[in-house]
C-alpha cells in the first residue's frame, strides 16, 4: 500500500512505541494514587509534561493539559473559554475550521453565545483584519486553525495575534494538522490556547493536548475526578501521553528532514501529474503545508478516482471522512467558493514522515494508471 | 449491498465463483445534517452490516453517494405523481433510474464487469438473447420491480440468489458466518423511514394533507377527511356503508382534496392503459396473450395486450380486476418469463 493519507492519521514512530512499552506493562499505575506504583506513573507523566512544555515554548509545565485527542482539546479551548466564569462569551472563528471547532461553536450558539464565522478567500485563507474586525465587546475567544486539514492552507495566526493585541480576547489555534511540519510554538503563533493531536505526528490515537496560557481560566467540558487541575477529568492515559510526547520530540527533531523529503516528493508528484493530466489544478498552490497536495481532476469524480486508486494500493482521501464512509462535499471547499461539481473533483494526497522523494514518482505513476481508460 | 442477507449472500456466491468482488452501498437518502437515516432501510446500521459482511468476505467496500440522483429520480417524482392522483412504486423508479442506470453505467469506471444485486429473479441466456425470469422462490420473487431491464442491461447484471429459496439463502449466510443471516427482510420504503409513507407525504406535501370531502361518483358529499394521503384505491375501512353495501375508494383527487367512493362494482376494471412500456427482448412479443401483474403483491392474471397507437399499450383482462391503480406498474409475463411492462396510466371500464 502506498499510503498518501497521512493527514488522516500516520504510523506510530519507533520512538513512540519504545517510549510507550513500559507503560503498557510494568508501569501500569494510575497517576492519581498515593503509592509507589502510582508515583512512578505520575513521575513519567509529569516529565512528559515538562518536555511538551519545552517543545512548545511554554513558560510553565502546568500550561499543558493532556486530553483525549484533538477534538477534545478544541472543545475545551472554545467551549471552555466561552463559558468561563459563568459567561455566555462570544466566539469568532472561520468558515473553514475543523468540525471540532465549528460544531462546538454551533453548540455554544445554541446556549446563547454570539458566534461569528469569518469567511476566507479563494485559497481558503482568512484576512487578519477581518478577524479582528469581527471581535466585539462580547467576544471571549477567537479560534483560527494553524493550517487546514483538507487543503493544507496555512492561516496567518501570528498576524491575527498581533491584530488582537490589547483587545482582551483569547486566541485559540488548532495546530493539529500543522505541528508535524510547521514551527508551532507559543512564540510563533502568539496564541493563548493551542490544540495538538498525537496521531497526526507519529503518536498514538486517542491522546492530545491543549496548551493553556498561564492565568487563563477555562470552564471544564468533562466533569469528574478533577484531574489536570480540574480542567480535564478522567484517569490519565499514561502510555498515550508518554508516547505522544516522545512523538513530539521525534517530530520536532525530524522536521527539517521531513520538510526536505516531503517537499521533494510533492514536487516530483505534482510536476509529473501537471505534465500528463490536462487541466489539472493544484489548489492553494502558495500558502499550504508542505505535505498537502490537494488536486482537482476536471471531469473525474473524486469518488471514482479514490476507488480506482484503492484498487492500485494507493490510499488517498476526498472531503472529510464521514461516518457512513460516503464522500461528502466539504464545507471547506464550499467556503472557498467551489461549486458542488468542482468540489466533487478534488482529491487530497498527503505525505508523511515515512515518505521518500521517490514516492512522489511512484504516486504519480499510479494516479496516471488509475486515470487511464476512464470511460 | 443493502446490508440485508440477500446481497450479502450474492457477494459471497460471486466470490466463490471466482470473481474479484467489490462491495458498494448506495447512500440514497439522508437525514438532517447529511447523516444516513437511522430508521427504514439504507440506515447507518445497514451500511455497517454491509461493511461487516464485506470485511468478513475480505473484499473492498465503498459507500457511494447517490443522494442527489435518488432525490431527483425517485423522491421528488414520488410526491409529484401522488399529487397527480397516482400511486407510484418508488422501488421501480429507483431500479430504473438509479441502480440499473446510474450505477450500472458506472461499473466500468469502477473497473467492474458486472453489477450483482441480491434481487430474487433469474437471468437466462440463449440464442434469442437474455431472458428475465421469476425467482425460484415464488414468495420472494422480485421480477415485477425489474421489468424495465433490457438486453444491454441483463448482459451486465447478475442475480445469483434468484436461483435459491430464501431458506437456502439464509442457510448459506449462516454457513459463511455472515451476521446478516437472521436479519429480517426489510419492508419499508427506504426513504420514508419506519412505519408509513403517509407521515412522509404529510410532511412533504401539505396539499395532500388538506381536509376535504368524500363524495360519491354522482357528486354527493357523504363525508369529510383529513387529507387524501390517508386513502388508497380499493380501501374500504373507515368509509361506512349505504343500505348494507360497503363503500370503497374508487378515485383519489389530491388536487382538489377529494376522495371518490363507490360500490365494489365501481372498483372493477376491464383493463388498463399502460405507458412508458419497454420489452425485455427489445421488441413486443409475437403473441397478444400474456399474464399481467398489476401490483407487487398479486398474481399475474390472463390478459391481452395491444398497442394503443399513441405509443401506449392497452391491456384487457380476461376477468375484471379490482383496484387497478394508476401509477403502479403493469408487468407482462409468459409463464415464468418477464416480457416487459410499463406504468398504469388509466383504467378501462369493465364489460
Amino acid at each position: 500500500m502506498l499510503y498518501l493519507d497521512h493527514a488522516a492519521t500516520t504510523m506510530v514512530r519507533p520512538e513512540t512505541r519504545e517510549a510507550m512499552a513500559p507503560f503498557l506493562d510494568e508501569v501500569f499505575g494510575n497517576p492519581s494514587g498515593v503509592h509507589g506504583t502510582s508515583r512512578r506513573a505520575k513521575a513519567a507523566m509529569e516529565q512528559a509534561r515538562e518536555r511538551a512544555a519545552a517543545l512548545l515554548g511554554a513558560s510553565r509545565s502546568l500550561e499543558i493539559v493532556f486530553t483525549g485527542g484533538g477534538t477534545e482539546a478544541d472543545n475545551l479551548a472554545v467551549a471552555g473559554a466561552a463559558l468561563a466564569a459563568g459567561r455566555r462569551g462570544g466566539v469568532v472563528t472561520t468558515t473553514v475550521e475543523h468540525e471540532a471547532v465549528l460544531a462546538t461553536a454551533g453548540f455554544l450558539e445554541g446556549l446563547g453565545c454570539p458566534v461569528t464565522r469569518v469567511g476566507v478567500d479563494r485559497d481558503g485563507v482568512v484576512d487578519p483584519e477581518g478577524v479582528a474586525a469581527a471581535v466585539t465587546a462580547d467576544t471571549a475567544v477567537v479560534s483560527v486553525m494553524a493550517a487546514n486539514n483538507e487543503t493544507g492552507a496555512r492561516q496567518p495566526v501570528a498576524e491575527i495575534a498581533s491584530a488582537l493585541t490589547g483587545r482582551g480576547v483569547l486566541l485559540h489555534t488548532d495546530a493539529v494538522q500543522a505541528f508535524v511540519s510547521e514551527d508551532v510554538t507559543v512564540a510563533s503563533t502568539g496564541a493563548d490556547l493551542i490544540s495538538l493531536a498525537a496521531h497526526k505526528f507519529g503518536g498514538p490515537k486517542g491522546v492530545g493536548l491543549l496548551y493553556v496560557r498561564d492565568g487563563v481560566t477555562l470552564e471544564p467540558v468533562l466533569h469528574g475526578g478533577g484531574q489536570e487541575l480540574g480542567r480535564r477529568s478522567g484517569t490519565h492515559n499514561v502510555a498515550g501521553i508518554v508516547g505522544m510526547v516522545a512523538a513530539m520530540e521525534a517530530a520536532v527533531a525530524d522536521r527539517a528532514r521531513f520538510r526536505r523529503d516531503v517537499a521533494a516528493a510533492r514536487e516530483r508528484f505534482e510536476t509529473r501529474l501537471e505534465a500528463a493530466v490536462p487541466g489539472l489544478i493544484v489548489n492553494v498552490p502558495d500558502r499550504r503545508l508542505v505535505q498537502h497536495s490537494h488536486l482537482r481532476f476536471p471531469g473525474v469524480p473524486a469518488e471514482t478516482l479514490l476507488i480506482r486508486l484503492d484498487r492500485r494500493q494507493v490510499a488517498a482521501a476526498a472531503g472529510s471522512a464521514c461516518h457512513s464512509g460516503a464522500v461528502e462535499v466539504s464545507h471547506v471547499l464550499a467556503a472557498m467558493g467551489f461549486d458542488e461539481e468542482a468540489a466533487a473533483e478534488c482529491v487530497r494526497f498527503t505525505f508523511g514522515w515515512v515518505t521518500t522523494p521517490a514516492d512522489g514518482d511512484t504516486a504519480a505513476e499510479r494516479v496516471l494508471a488509475a486515470l487511464q481508460d476512464l470511460p | 449491498m443493502s446490508g440485508g442477507v440477500d446481497s450479502s449472500v450474492a457477494a459471497a456466491l460471486m466470490l466463490e465463483q471466482g470473481w474479484d468482488v467489490v462491495g458498494v452501498t448506495l447512500k440514497q437518502w439522508e437525514g438532517s445534517g447529511g447523516t444516513m437515516p437511522s430508521a427504514g432501510c439504507c440506515t447507518v446500521a445497514d451500511a455497517e452490516d454491509a461493511r461487516s459482511v464485506a470485511a468478513r468476505l475480505d473484499v473492498p467496500y465503498y459507500v457511494l453517494d447517490y443522494v442527489d440522483e435518488f432525490t431527483a429520480a425517485v423522491v421528488d417524482p414520488f410526491g409529484e405523481a401522488y399529487l397527480a392522483g397516482r400511486t407510484p412504486n418508488p422501488c421501480i423508479e429507483c431500479n430504473r433510474r438509479v441502480r440499473f442506470k446510474a450505477l450500472l453505467e458506472r461499473t466500468a469506471a469502477l473497473e467492474c464487469d458486472v453489477l450483482v444485486t441480491g434481487h430474487h429473479a433469474r437471468i437466462r441466456h440463449d440464442g434469442d438473447g437474455y431472458h428475465l425470469m421469476r425467482a425460484v422462490d415464488a414468495a420472494k420473487d422480485q421480477s415485477y420491480v425489474l421489468h424495465m431491464l433490457g438486453q444491454r442491461d441483463l448482459e451486465r447484471i447478475r442475480f445469483p440468489v434468484g436461483e435459491m429459496t430464501k431458506a437456502e439463502v439464509r442457510a448459506e449466510a449462516a454457513r459463511l458466518g455472515l451476521r446478516t443471516a437472521n436479519k429480517p427482510d426489510s419492508q419499508d420504503l427506504c426513504f420514508v423511514g419506519k412505519g408509513d409513507y403517509r407521515r412522509f407525504l404529510r410532511e412533504r406535501l401539505p396539499e395532500a394533507a388538506r381536509p376535504g370531502v368524500i363524495v360519491t361518483g354522482a357528486g354527493d358529499v357523504v363525508g369529510h377527511h383529513d387529507g387524501t394521503v390517508d386513502f388508497t384505491i380499493g380501501q374500504r375501512r373507515g368509509l361506512g356503508a349505504v343500505a348494507g353495501t360497503p363503500r370503497y375508494v374508487i378515485e383519489i383527487r389530491p388536487a382538489d382534496a377529494t376522495v371518490v367512493v363507490g360500490s365494489r362494482r365501481d372498483l372493477l376494471a376491464g383493463g388498463c392503459r399502460v405507458d412508458g412500456v419497454s420489452f425485455v427482448a427489445g421488441r413486443a412479443p409475437q403473441t397478444a396473450r400474456v399474464a399481467v401483474k398489476i401490483r407487487y403483491r398479486s398474481e399475474p392474471v390472463p390478459a391481452s395486450l395491444a398497442p394503443a397507437g399513441d405509443g401506449s399499450w392497452e391491456v384487457r383482462f380476461a376477468e375484471p380486476q379490482t383496484a387497478v391503480t394508476p401509477g403502479q406498474a403493469a408487468v407482462f409475463y409468459r409463464d415464468d418469463e418477464v416480457l416487459g411492462g410499463g406504468t398504469i396510466d388509466g383504467v378501462l371500464a369493465a364489460g
